[in-house]
């Protein structure tokens, strides 16, 4: 229980900064929002690696494709956001 | 060991968050991407040290395979479709969550180490929002394809079954905390909710896509910060939550742009409580139709410019013309600015970053209530396969569906050219007086080829 608690509580903490942080950005930059904090939630592919290197067959499989997936999330997200705000800046 | 790997986690946790902070302005944007990349890096590095790791053959393989593909669609992709690359994106998102979790449930000690309670309730929750969020993205990202089979699907009970199908999928998830060990429970769950995923964005459409997207990035974040729950991983749960923070916000934004709540959004049929006007009697005889010459001559006295753009500027893929057109009239000595609406285009800034792709600099570009109080002193306003957002009845008839939506107040200009292929109705489904007004002149025709002309003939002139 006191380990859930404790995730709760850094749970319910970030989701604060989060509206506060965000709130900040202009309406200029919400495509680049969107695709970056899409980089930023492939965040999961820490867990795929663990699965992927596991010793077990199964979650060796499904940890590849989870590997895969959240790979292409993170590389094409901040990829492709990069794109983006480097044509906002270009004209800065 | 451990506390080495959870310090690099912390400083990753706080590169997201830097991350979010930088987005504030254009100028600091760039680098804080690049600090967010590196945040990421130093997260999966650290991992691989993780003592349950027994073989990397795999790993490497799946990190290769995932960064060409990955790459290859952030380099290949049109801006003008973002919104099917973000939709996409976010169901991966969603779906490594499910796999994850999924993971964990077999490798309850090598995965998990949280409680069992803990792993098993966070389980289901990353399998659910996961695979909602993995099948609602790839049928969002069908629809903004076209897809022919992917229309807009209506039947009655829809919200009915919907409903059932959360219960049945809860009830499977309470089976899962029950006894974790019997893992079938949990595919089952996830069949459940990807069906629920499939039919909860079908009926949506058009319009309504940029609180879809933004409602389904959301939700990829809080399927990232339920993995954390199941692994007990502090950074995932900020990181996850963080990206939850931002989709719930921009929906947020996105809803109040169009006067409606989520729940209107997401079950809701657009249908207006008064009588409407047909079209015939909105438009007969009063809707005047110019050539490219006649609006030419409009700039040869104009001092200021304000160019609206919708989703019909991406479809004709007009924004560089739009840019040419721009530095045409700013050559003749005349003041254009941009004016874009929240929800113009099929996700928030959507029209932003078109415009910043044609270099025009996004100091230009102005908000709704930025640019609305001086229309009155504009001399033309052109707008660009927009309707809905520059329909007056949103201000005038409060039967109207989109009765009380804050509009671009184009219609003050002197006069308004609107460049559209047809009179078709927007979204909404209501004509726009706009079209009809005394002082708008229609330019029939896909916008990047009206445009052309228009161009020539300023040149001309």
């Amino acid at each position: 229980m006191e380990s859930l608690v404790a995730a709760l509580t850094v749970f319910m903490l970030a989701v604060f900064v989060g509206f506060e942080v965000i709130r900040k950005v202009p309406p200029t930059l919400h495509t680049p929002l969107t695709s970056g904090s899409n980089a930023v939630s492939g965040i999961t592919l820490v867990g795929a690696l663990v699965s992927a290197g596991t010793e077990n067959q199964l979650t060796t499989i499904l940890g590849f494709v989870a590997v895969v997936v959240a790979t292409i999330n993170v590389v094409g997200g901040f990829l492709v956001t990069h794109r983006m705000l480097h044509m906002f800046k270009r004209k800065a | 060991m451990a506390w080495i790997v959870n310090l690099v986690y912390l400083i990753a946790a706080v590169c997201f968050i830097l991350t979010f902070k930088g987005l504030a302005h254009p100028r600091t944007a760039v680098r804080s991407n690049q600090l967010g990349a590196f945040g990421m890096l130093l997260a999966v590095v650290v991992t691989l040290f993780d003592k349950h790791i027994v073989s990397f053959g795999t790993i490497i393989a799946g990190l290769v395979v995932g960064s060409a593909l990955g790459a290859l669609l952030a380099l290949k992709v049109r801006m003008t479709a973002m919104p099917q690359m973000v939709a996409l994106l976010n169901g991966f998102g969603g779906g490594a969550s499910v796999l994850v979790a999924g993971s964990a449930l077999i490798e309850v000690e090598v995965m998990s180490g949280a409680s069992l309670t803990q792993m098993a309730v966070a389980t289901v929750a990353s399998g659910l929002i996961g695979a909602v969020t993995f099948w609602g993205s790839l049928t969002a990202y069908a629809k903004l394809e076209e897809w022919s089979f992917m229309k807009d699907v209506r039947f009655k009970g829809q919200q009915v079954l919907n409903a059932a199908l959360l219960l049945i999928a809860v009830g499977l998830g309470a089976q899962v905390v029950r006894d974790p060990s019997a893992t079938v429970w949990y595919w089952a769950l996830v069949a459940v909710s990807s069906l629920l995923g499939v039919l909860s964005v079908m009926p949506i459409g058009g319009a309504d896509m940029p609180v879809v997207i933004c409602l389904l990035n959301s939700y990829s974040g809080l399927a990232a910060a339920a993995t954390g729950f199941v692994l007990d991983n502090s950074m995932l749960i900020i990181a996850g939550s963080l990206v939850g923070a931002s989709g719930i916000i921009l929906s947020q934004i996105m809803c109040k742009a169009m006067n409606r709540s989520l729940t209107n959004v997401l079950f809701g049929v657009m249908t207006g409580s008064g009588e409407q006007q047909s079209s015939d009697q909105v438009y007969a005889g009063k809707v005047k139709s110019a050539s490219p010459e006649e609006v030419a001559m409009l700039f040869d006295t104009a001092r200021r410019v304000v160019i609206v753009p919708g989703y019909g500027m991406a479809v004709s893929q007009a924004q560089h013309t739009v840019r040419d057109l721009t530095s045409l009239l700013e050559a003749k000595g005349i003041e254009v600015e941009f004016g874009v609406h929240p929800v113009a285009g099929r996700m928030p800034g959507h029209m932003n970053v078109l415009l910043a792709e044609a270099d025009i600099p996004y100091e230009q570009v102005k908000e709704m209530d930025e640019i609305n109080s001086s229309f009155p002193q504009t001399d033309v306003a052109i707008v660009i396969g927009a309707n809905d957002v520059v329909n007056p009845l949103a201000r005038t008839d409060p039967g109207s569906p989109i009765a009380g939506m804050p509009i671009l107040d184009v219609d003050k200009a002197k006069t308004v050219v609107v460049v559209k292929r047809s009179l078709s109705p927007g979204f909404a489904g209501i004509p726009n007086p706009l079209f009809a007004a005394h002082n708008t002149l229609m330019m029939f025709g896909d916008g990047k080829k009206a445009l052309l002309e228009l161009i020539g003939a300023i040149k001309e002139s």
